[in-house]
């Protein structure tokens, strides 16, 4: 009893300290999280619909699908260069990493467009 | 289908069949028929003008002479078109000898009015033509030209007609035949006729002293009987010359080469005055070989034909008299008697003649003649010889009867050449009794009859009968003919169809006239195929003299044959209707996949709707966030370039929904490029004026 009520107190000071340290996340860097977040959750919706539905027009269910995910994957990369802390990518400038994730969009959705039939 | 219609189609098929049997082994001579109405009807047709005129005055030339010899009368817009382009002709000056030439011959029958002045400048013409001439056919066109103003004036006369005469006969060679001119090879029988019209003509254009010298100094039967050396001979025994020419000249064919030479012989027998020792009967197998084309359907045809004819007709050697039959096909039922003709070529009467029937042989009797010699009885009215009552020894078959002319006065035998024997194919035909018809089931061993029915072949009645494979079948009657004799028809068959349509063919045999024929069906089990069930007997009795020839079917037997055992023939499978393979073949349903059940519209449209939430969400927290534009450039060129940014890529997205709805992958591929290039510009400019402008600011 004792235990549950500690891990239950462990698991809210682990939600709140990682909130607290989100918080101090830069704004461009939130932004960011906020898309990611936006378009998987439109994937997530895209497979309830699939489940509920039937799968027949599969090259239409799986464009939908592959471009939430491939345009999340991409905001994931911008994350990773344009985040300031990280060492690897010092040398490269936001601004290049951003001209990338454009480009790489637009190609990924133009691929998209073609499948959906 | 009907009875009747079965007999027609028995008797057509086995006549035509005869025929071509006979056509195909003809060694007796064919006989000709003389000319006919049905020339004069085809000349009409051939020789009509086009548009009023004719095409050149070589054919309006021919059509002249066609309508003269065949006795057409001519209508007069014919005459007129004709006489227009004769005198189109005569009056031009710059007419080659070619067209001279043919506008005199066309007017020697059309007999327009020329003026004198007209034929005097003509004849100055083509004197100084034949005076200059080298080739076969200047001499040919201008000496014929001079020969046929001549007939119509008066006195033309050929200065040099010793050194013209011997410069022809130089193009001469030693088989007879001509060349066209001394420095062509080439030589023709075709060239030989012209040349012998041509050396004709200057005989008959020379004064009257030197023309008997001109022919027997330089003899041209030499010439002659070499050209008849080359003469050739078709099966029947008609005459021809034909040219075997490798290359170079047109070739004419031998109905072309045989008038030509036929127009120069009877031309130069003309002028000759009975020294030409042209053989009669040869004359006459000429003539056969003109009359055995019977109508030709191209219009130069039908003239070579009559103008030939007509040469042969009225030469001064002998007439051809032509011996034909009005049918060769003689009926006993309807007692037809033997008619037989004999005119001139043009169907002219001839002397007074009578016709022997010599002898009458059938393949059997090679040598000895069916009947005795015998004259047929003339009958003036008709013209026709006739034999009324065929005598007995002529039953129903195929014949080949020799008939004689003999001709009465013997001073006609000079003029009129007869031909010797003419061998005709006669055939007579007859009503055949078919007596004692009948079908009968037999037991295999004793030979006792189980079943037997009389089989009435004239009537529609239709026998049943059983059998197994132990039994015979036997069919059997007696065929004579109307003077009682046995008959031995061309066909004489059984056929047995089952109902699966596999047939069998058997022949009838014979004894003199008893026709029988016993299938033992123990035997033929495996010819059958082991095929039980009903059978279909139709007999077919039938021959070229038969009128009475039958295809029927008599009825039909229920056999009863054994298993087939594991290895036994398969019967052969019967030929598809050939019909089936063109008509419409058989409806195909095509079976599609299912269509996938679609969820309901509303579903869609309620999930269309979740999907914009997650953006909505996005919206509301990039607010939360603190989302701004501070870094927006303020300088105007930067500002434009952002703005430019911001556009392309809305641009882009913008084809990418064109895309989905109308355009292909190749457009939108290279409107991307387009786009893509500009957006990579500016882009580019914009994102360093940023770089630059933060770099900067954190040096700053």
């Amino acid at each position: 009893m004792a235990r549950e009520k500690s891990s239950k107190g462990n698991a809210q000071a682990l939600f709140h300290s990682l909130r607290s340290a989100y918080a101090a996340t830069p704004v461009n860097l939130k932004i960011i999280d906020l898309y990611v977040g936006f378009a998987v959750f439109t994937a997530l919706i895209q497979v309830v619909y699939m489940a509920s539905v039937g799968s027949f027009p599969f090259n239409s269910f799986l464009s939908g699908v592959l471009s939430c995910v491939g345009t999340a994957v991409l905001a994931v990369c911008l994350r990773i260069q344009v985040n300031k802390e990280n060492k690897e990518f010092k040398d490269l400038p936001p601004e290049r990493a951003f001209a990338d994730f454009v480009l790489c969009n637009l190609v990924l959705h133009l691929v998209i467009m073609n499948f959906l039939g | 289908m009907p009875a009747n219609l079965h007999i027609e189609m028995a008797r057509s098929l086995v006549g035509f069949l005869l025929l071509l049997h006979f056509l195909s082994t003809s060694e007796a001579d064919s006989f000709f028929q003389p000319i006919s109405d049905s020339h004069r009807s085809a000349a009409l047709e051939l020789f009509s003008p086009d548009h009023g005129s004719f095409k050149s005055l070589e054919e309006t030339y021919e059509a002249l002479r066609t309508f003269d010899v065949l006795g057409i009368e001519k209508k007069p817009n014919v005459t007129a078109t004709a006489c227009r382009l004769i005198l189109e002709a005569v009056a031009s000056s710059s007419s080659i000898p070619n067209d001279l030439f043919y506008a005199l011959k066309a007017n020697s029958i059309a007999k327009c009015k020329i003026k004198d002045k007209a034929f005097q400048g003509i004849i100055k013409r083509l004197k100084a033509v034949v005076n200059g001439a080298s080739s076969l056919l200047d001499f040919y066109y201008s000496v014929g030209g001079l020969v046929l103003i001549k007939s119509s004036k008066a006195d033309v006369h050929l200065a040099n007609a010793d050194g013209v005469f011997r410069s022809v006969k130089a193009l001469s060679q030693s088989d007879g035949r001509w060349r066209y001119s001394s420095n062509n090879p080439e030589s023709s029988a075709f060239a030989a006729g012209i040349a012998l019209e041509t050396l004709a003509g200057v005989v008959s254009l020379a004064s009257s002293e030197l023309d008997q010298s001109l022919i027997s100094t330089l003899s041209l039967d030499n010439d002659i009987s070499k050209l008849f050396d080359s003469i050739e001979k078709y099966d029947d025994g008609t005459l021809y010359f034909d040219d075997k020419l490798v290359d170079g000249h047109d070739h004419q064919g031998p109905l072309a080469t045989t008038s030509s030479v036929v127009r120069g012989l009877t031309a130069f027998a003309a002028v000759s005055d009975g020294s030409l020792n042209l053989p009669g009967n040869k004359i006459l197998e000429l003539a056969n070989f003109f009359l055995g084309m019977g109508v030709p359907g191209d219009a130069k045809d039908l003239f070579n034909q009559i103008d030939s004819l007509a040469f042969l007709e009225s030469n001064r050697v002998s007439t051809p008299l032509i011996l034909s039959l009005p049918s060769t096909v003689l009926s006993l039922t309807k007692k037809d008697a033997l008619q037989v003709k004999v005119n001139t070529v043009f169907g002219s009467n001839a002397p007074p003649l009578s016709v022997m029937l010599v002898g009458a042989f059938t393949s059997d009797s090679k040598d000895a003649s069916l009947v005795q010699s015998q004259e047929l009885v003339f009958d003036a009215g008709t013209g026709l010889h006739n034999l009324n009552n065929l005598p007995k020894s002529i039953d129903v078959g195929s014949y080949t009867f020799v008939f004689e002319i003999v001709l009465h006065k013997p001073e006609d035998e000079k003029v009129y050449v007869t031909g010797g024997q003419k061998k005709v194919p006669i055939f007579v035909s007859g009503l055949i009794k078919i007596e004692n018809a009948e079908i009968a089931i037999l037991d295999s061993d004793l030979g006792s009859i189980e079943t037997q029915k009389k089989l009435d072949l004239a009537g529609k009645s239709a026998v049943s009968l059983s059998a197994n494979h132990l039994q015979k079948l036997r069919v059997s009657f007696k065929l004579t003919t109307p003077h009682g004799l046995a008959f031995k028809p061309h066909q004489a068959l059984l056929k047995l169809r089952h109902e699966s349509k596999v047939e069998h063919i058997f022949v009838v045999g014979n004894f003199g006239e008893q026709f029988e024929i016993v299938l033992n069906f123990l035997g033929l089990v495996e010819k059958f195929f082991y095929l039980s069930g009903r059978y279909d007997i139709e007999l077919t009795v039938g021959d070229v003299v038969m009128e009475n020839s039958l295809l029927r079917a008599i009825g039909h037997i229920e056999l009863d044959l054994p298993e087939p055992p594991e290895k036994a023939p398969r019967p052969p499978p019967q030929p598809v209707d050939p019909y089936s393979r063109y008509g419409p073949k058989a409806e195909i349903t095509h079976i599609f996949r299912a269509p996938e059940k679609r969820p309901k519209e509303e579903l869609s449209f309620a999930f269309l709707g979740l999907t914009f939430l997650p953006l909505l969400g996005f919206l509301i927290g990039l607010s939360r966030v603190g989302v701004n534009l501070k870094n927006f450039p303020t300088n105007t060129v930067p500002a434009t370039f952002a703005i430019l940014f911001h556009v392309g890529i809305g641009a882009v997205l913008l084809l990418y929904v064109f895309f989905w709805l109308k355009l292909d992958l190749f457009h939108t591929l290279k409107l991307v490029g387009f786009m893509g290039v500009f957006l990579v510009l500016v882009g580019h400019t914009l994102l360093s004026y940023l770089a630059a402008t933060s770099a900067k600011l954190k040096s700053a």
